[in-house]
């Protein structure tokens, strides 16, 4: 069976597997029974915020029933293969493999996206350990408080004759000590255990503001209008842990907002309907910039678009600062993206904006339309170099085009021969 | 009046417990707090001994001790060297600059006395 027509049996599994009826089901996300028996038997197709609700009632996540969730998949166990070191996976069989035992490759799949991130945590912690000032000077301050306390009361103790102006003065060095020595302690356990805490995330401050975007659908109502306070928003989520992170999601927080109070939903429904899925011409309409309309028709796609559009955003030095995934646009985790995106074209051609029909290497070899700009950050002023932020908006492609510019994830799970853009080698040697 | 030994250290409470313990031992102390002169200082009146810790303000002991094993004058002169860090990485970067001894704090006061005893002795 092809594999975009089984989303349908793997809600079914994922149903049964939840312990919900059928009919249960539907009433959650608000179908009939006998529609979602149709689905579940792969005679409808399914999407957009369908799909979204039944994963979400079903908790997991969308891709995980959609048409790209083996491929995710199968990407993580091809990252896994590229790392293995003492064995050497047969590549030929990943398919067979994942789709005969989606359990073990899942498995697999985490293990090693775990193992990444525990890797990144001791590197990260090895180099505070090794480098941190704040450390060494804390440490340092702590055995130099333990010396002077062990010297000044071996004095006391060992010299038998003492006079008391001697006595009094070490006994008053000793209090003095006793009380640095705690002072320095309590500093160095209160920064250990924050360090402990940045570990224990065992996320970058961008997976962070990733989760939390996501976990809200990127819809923030309450923060809309100017009365909503983005700041305490932001300290009550929980999976912002470290203050990177918080000052990060307070940063996009307020650039949604702004988009919203420019863009409203429905009245930017209304002109979605009446120029199309045209950023320049919705820019037109309300006066904003493109990146803005970016942001905003990725936002609302889940909701008035049929599929889901994605975004990603980097600064000048082309990390990638944001990202709302889209099925079949697989974008790097911690590795760098492929170099023919749109996104860093537009880096090149500052505020020159680009449209490009895009076909994705890969298995599923999907197109997309990209639209992409890089705009300057903050003010301009004369004689000096603006720094940049690149943005691009994905939109699954409507039908197949034959000029569609061949892109990548990135190198190592990229199968394209011969291409000028090329960091390392891939591990799909021969191809998929 | 005993033999002089330099303390250059940048703590008190360790300035005054070391001098202590070492003048009841019957040596002459000077002492001297910051790296910033402390060339200056042991080159003017060259000690018996010289007890350098390496975190100073300034400069940092390895560079005084460098410096000094650049003169003439204090070439041979024997060096403690005091440390809040003990690893592998400090006790070489003490024996290339030239220390005649490492030690790491803590230290216990009678190891202090038997250091400087020893290294005066040879």
């Amino acid at each position: 069976m092809a594999r975009d027509t089984v989303t349908g049996s793997r809600i079914r599994e994922r149903r049964i597997v939840a312990g919900m009826r059928q009919a249960e089901l539907a009433r959650e996300v608000g179908i009939s029974a006998s529609y979602l028996n149709l689905i579940e038997h792969n005679r409808r197709r399914i999407g957009g915020k369908l799909l979204v609700d039944i994963a979400q009632i079903l908790g997991v996540e969308p891709s995980l029933l959609s048409e790209g969730a083996e491929a995710a998949l199968i990407s993580t166990l091809r990252e896994a293969a590229a790392d293995a070191t003492a064995v050497s996976p047969e590549l030929d069989l990943i398919d067979e493999f994942a789709g005969r035992f989606p359990g073990w490759a899942a498995l697999i799949a985490e293990g090693h996206s775990r193992l990444g991130m525990l890797e990144r945590t001791a590197a990260t912690l090895t180099d505070r350990l090794t480098h941190d000032p704040h450390l060494a000077t804390s440490m340092h301050e702590v055995l130099t408080m333990v010396t002077a306390i062990r010297s000044t009361a071996g004095i006391l103790v060992d010299t038998k004759e003492i006079e008391p102006e001697w006595r009094n003065r070490f006994h008053r060095n000793l209090n003095e000590d006793s009380q640095r020595l705690a002072e320095s302690s309590q500093a160095l356990v209160e920064y250990l255990d924050g360090a402990g805490d940045a570990g224990a995330s065992l996320s970058s401050p961008m997976e962070e503001v990733e989760t939390m975007l996501m976990e809200h659908k990127y819809r923030f109502p309450d923060l809309e209008n100017a009365d909503g306070d983005v700041a305490a928003f932001v300290a009550a989520q929980p999976m912002l842990q470290s203050s990177a992170a918080r000052t990060m999601a307070e940063t996009s927080l307020r650039r949604l907002r702004t988009d919203a109070q420019q863009m409203p939903r429905d009245a930017f429904a209304k002109v979605l309907d009446k120029v199309g899925l045209d950023p320049s011409a919705i820019a037109h309409a309300f006066r904003v910039s493109l990146p803005a309309v970016f942001r905003r028709i990725a936002i609302l796609s889940d909701d008035l678009l049929e599929t889901p559009a994605g975004l990603v955003m980097c600064d000048g030095a082309g990390t990638l600062m944001l990202r709302k995934p889209i099925e079949g646009f697989s974008v790097p985790r911690f590795s760098s993206a492929c170099p023919k995106w749109p996104l860093f074209q537009a880096l090149g051609r500052p505020l020159h904006p680009i449209s490009q029909r895009v076909l994705v290497t890969g298995r599923d070899a999907r197109q997309f339309d990209c639209y992409a700009i890089a705009e300057p950050i903050g003010a301009i002023e004369f004689n000096v170099d603006p720094l940049y932020h690149a943005y691009m908006l994905i939109v699954p492609a409507d039908a197949p085009a034959q000029n569609a510019n061949e892109v990548g994830s990135t190198c190592r799970v990229c199968p394209a021969q011969g291409c000028a853009g090329r960091r390392e080698p891939s591990i799909l040697v021969d191809g998929i | 009046m005993g033999k002089r030994v330099l303390l250059i250290e940048d703590e008190p409470n360790i300035i005054e417990a070391i001098s202590f313990i070492l003048s009841r031992d019957g040596w002459s102390v000077a002492t001297h707090s910051n790296g910033h002169d402390a060339v200056g200082v042991v080159l003017a009146n060259p000690p018996e001994l010289l007890i350098l810790d390496v975190m100073l303000p300034g400069k940092s002991g390895f560079e005084i001790l460098r410096e000094l094993r650049d003169a003439e004058a204090t070439r041979d002169m024997p060096v403690l060297m005091l440390t809040a860090r003990g690893q592998t990485k400090d006790r070489e970067m003490a024996e290339r600059a030239g220390a005649s001894r490492f030690m790491t704090k803590p230290f216990s006061n009678a190891d202090v006395i038997d250091v400087v005893r020893e290294l005066v002795a040879t």
